[in-house]
């Protein structure tokens, strides 16, 4: 049998930082969706959930932002993914998911940054009241949310776009990667703000709707990981290992068991268990992706 | 434009001296592995083993041998760069540090790139790696300098059996087929070119004269763009991005409605 031609390529020695990134990109990005999310539709009590939200997108992104420059072999180089080093002219490739990315990163970081202000403007931590102009119901504020939202999807889908445009064994051999990664960055990110928002005294009422939403998350993540398995076909030898096992733990520890503990709701300490096993099996599940093709 | 210029590498007569090895190392100062500790690959006669950012040619040695030894032949390929008409790397670099060059060669200026490996995982035959010295991508630039200055690379120049050729593409696809036609006439019936015409990658500017399956020599049979996947990948995103924004309308949705209730 002729061996797939993607095992000719090399691995570009993508890691940890990488995986890192991926997961706070993640993070950011759905965080400020769902924070986005609320503002439209949530009741007023849970604005402090979409607070917490933004809180959480802008320092995920900047140190998002920060482990991608530093994993270039040439970091103080950084900006000539923006601005060609010999003309000064803007530097983007719309066929490249890296270069349109590296255009997405501070344009989100932008729009979190607006969230961000507006956020501790309405929490009383900024004494200019009129910055909550930045976010929902103010008609700037839908602006800002609106397309700060659609640009924190691309934020946490380009990365499984980006392993799909090469030639790299499983990440060129599905088109499913750029799915999963957008919706297991709602999963974790729902989890992370269910977390943050349940330690307080009286959680507000969104909580529970996010429960709700990262059950179904959680639960069309799996059909992705499934139909992402089946489309590998043959290639899927290649996880008959350890990170095959860990793969493993991720469907069984962190979808599995959260989804059947969400059945008999808990209350306290055993409410944190769900949320903390979706956020741990988020992390692992792009380390598994990264590393299961680097080492090939 | 100067007509596109390119390799041939004649797989048959190649004696698996490594002259174009030392040559390539020496014109483009290439430094030593390993702080120049000699490494034995220790199941080979070669001790190169595969192309990367310090070594842009590869003269890789196929084994073949029956268990008891007593039958075998070697297969001696110099590898390099592919210079792809259609080149992957050159399509997914951000930075623009792959150019296409006037004689139609692909070549990662140094000084540009930021080492962030696109380029490698990008590439159909594994031909890019990091130069730890620079901080860059780097691989074969078909001596864009010695070709500026109207020399042939040195590679080329310094192979003594002519394994490699270069020149114009088009002059080395004639003499390329010339040569299939000799070999079959003598009783190489295996012979064959790969990726000397269009339909791979839009032509390969070094192309190979081959006498076994393109896998034995560690080339894949199909290369491909890693652009045939943006359009699918992005498409399902999307797809996956309008699910997810529907399911948290519908989740705050049902509550608020629930709320609302008398």
């Amino acid at each position: 049998m002729t061996p797939p031609s993607t095992l000719f390529t090399a691995p570009p020695g993508w890691h940890w930082l990488i995986a890192c990134y991926f997961f706070v990109g993640g993070l950011a990005g759905g965080c400020y969706f769902l924070a986005a999310l609320i503002d439209f539709v949530g009741e007023p009590e849970d604005r402090v959930l979409a607070r917490l939200g933004y809180y959480v997108a802008l320092p995920a992104i900047v140190l998002g932002g920060l482990l991608l420059v530093v994993d270039l072999q040439r970091p103080e180089r950084f900006w000539h993914m923006l601005l060609q080093s010999q003309t000064w002219r803007p530097m983007l490739k719309s066929w490249s998911p890296m270069s349109v990315g590296s255009w997405a990163l501070p344009a989100f970081g932008f729009f979190a940054l607006l969230g961000f202000v507006a956020a501790l403007a309405e929490g009383g931590a900024l004494c200019r009241p009129a910055l909550i102009a930045l976010r929902p119901p103010h008609p700037l504020g839908c602006v800002v949310a609106v397309v700060g939202g659609l640009l924190g999807f691309y934020v946490s889908g380009y990365t499984g776009v980006l392993l799909a445009v090469t030639n790299r064994p499983i990440w060129s051999d599905t088109p499913l990667l750029g799915p999963l990664f957008v919706v297991s960055a709602a999963s974790v990110s729902a989890a992370l703000l269910v977390l943050l928002a349940g330690r307080s005294e009286a959680p507000p009422p969104g909580v529970a709707a996010l429960e709700r939403f990262d059950g179904w998350v959680v639960a069309l993540e799996l059909l992705l990981l499934i139909a992402l398995a089946g489309s590998l076909g043959g290639l899927l030898r290649f996880w008959v290992d350890r990170w095959g096992l860990a793969l493993l733990g991720v469907v069984i520890l962190g979808m599995l068991l959260p989804l059947a503990l969400r059945r008999r709701p808990a209350r306290g300490r055993g409410a944190t268990v769900a949320p903390v096993l979706v956020l741990v099996a988020g992390f692992l599940l792009r380390v598994v992706i990264v590393f299961s093709s680097e080492r090939l | 434009m100067a007509e596109p210029m390119g390799f041939f590498t004649d797989t048959t007569v190649c004696i698996g001296c490594k002259a174009c090895e030392v040559a390539c190392k020496e014109w483009n100062q290439l430094p030593a592995t390993n702080g120049g500790v000699n490494t034995l690959s220790g199941d080979s006669y070669d001790n190169t083993r595969r192309l990367d950012g310090l070594h842009w040619r590869h003269v890789r040695f196929v084994e073949q041998f029956s268990a008891d030894r007593r039958q075998g032949r070697w297969l001696l390929m110099s590898d390099v760069c592919k210079h792809c008409a259609q080149a992957g790397c050159l399509e997914v670099c951000p930075t623009g540090a792959i150019i296409r060059t006037e004689f139609d060669t692909v070549v990662i200026q140094s000084d540009v790139c930021n080492g962030c490996r696109d380029c490698i995982a990008a590439c159909p035959f594994g031909v890019i790696g990091m130069n730890p010295v620079s901080g860059t991508a780097q691989k074969c630039t078909l001596c864009y300098d010695r070709l500026q200055s109207g020399l042939e690379p040195a590679c080329s120049k310094a192979c003594p059996t002519d394994s490699i050729q270069f020149g114009p593409v088009r002059e080395l696809r004639e003499r390329a087929e010339r040569r299939v036609g000799v070999l079959k006439e003598r009783g190489e019936a295996d012979a064959y070119l790969y990726g000397a015409d269009e339909k791979m990658l839009g032509g390969l500017n070094s192309f190979f004269l081959l006498v076994d399956r393109p896998e034995v020599y560690g080339l894949p049979i199909d290369p491909r763009l890693p652009s045939r996947n943006l359009r699918w990948s992005t498409a399902l995103s999307a797809a996956g991005a309008l699910v997810v924004g529907l399911l948290g309308l519908f989740t705050f949705r049902e509550r608020g409605g629930g709320a609302r209730r008398p």
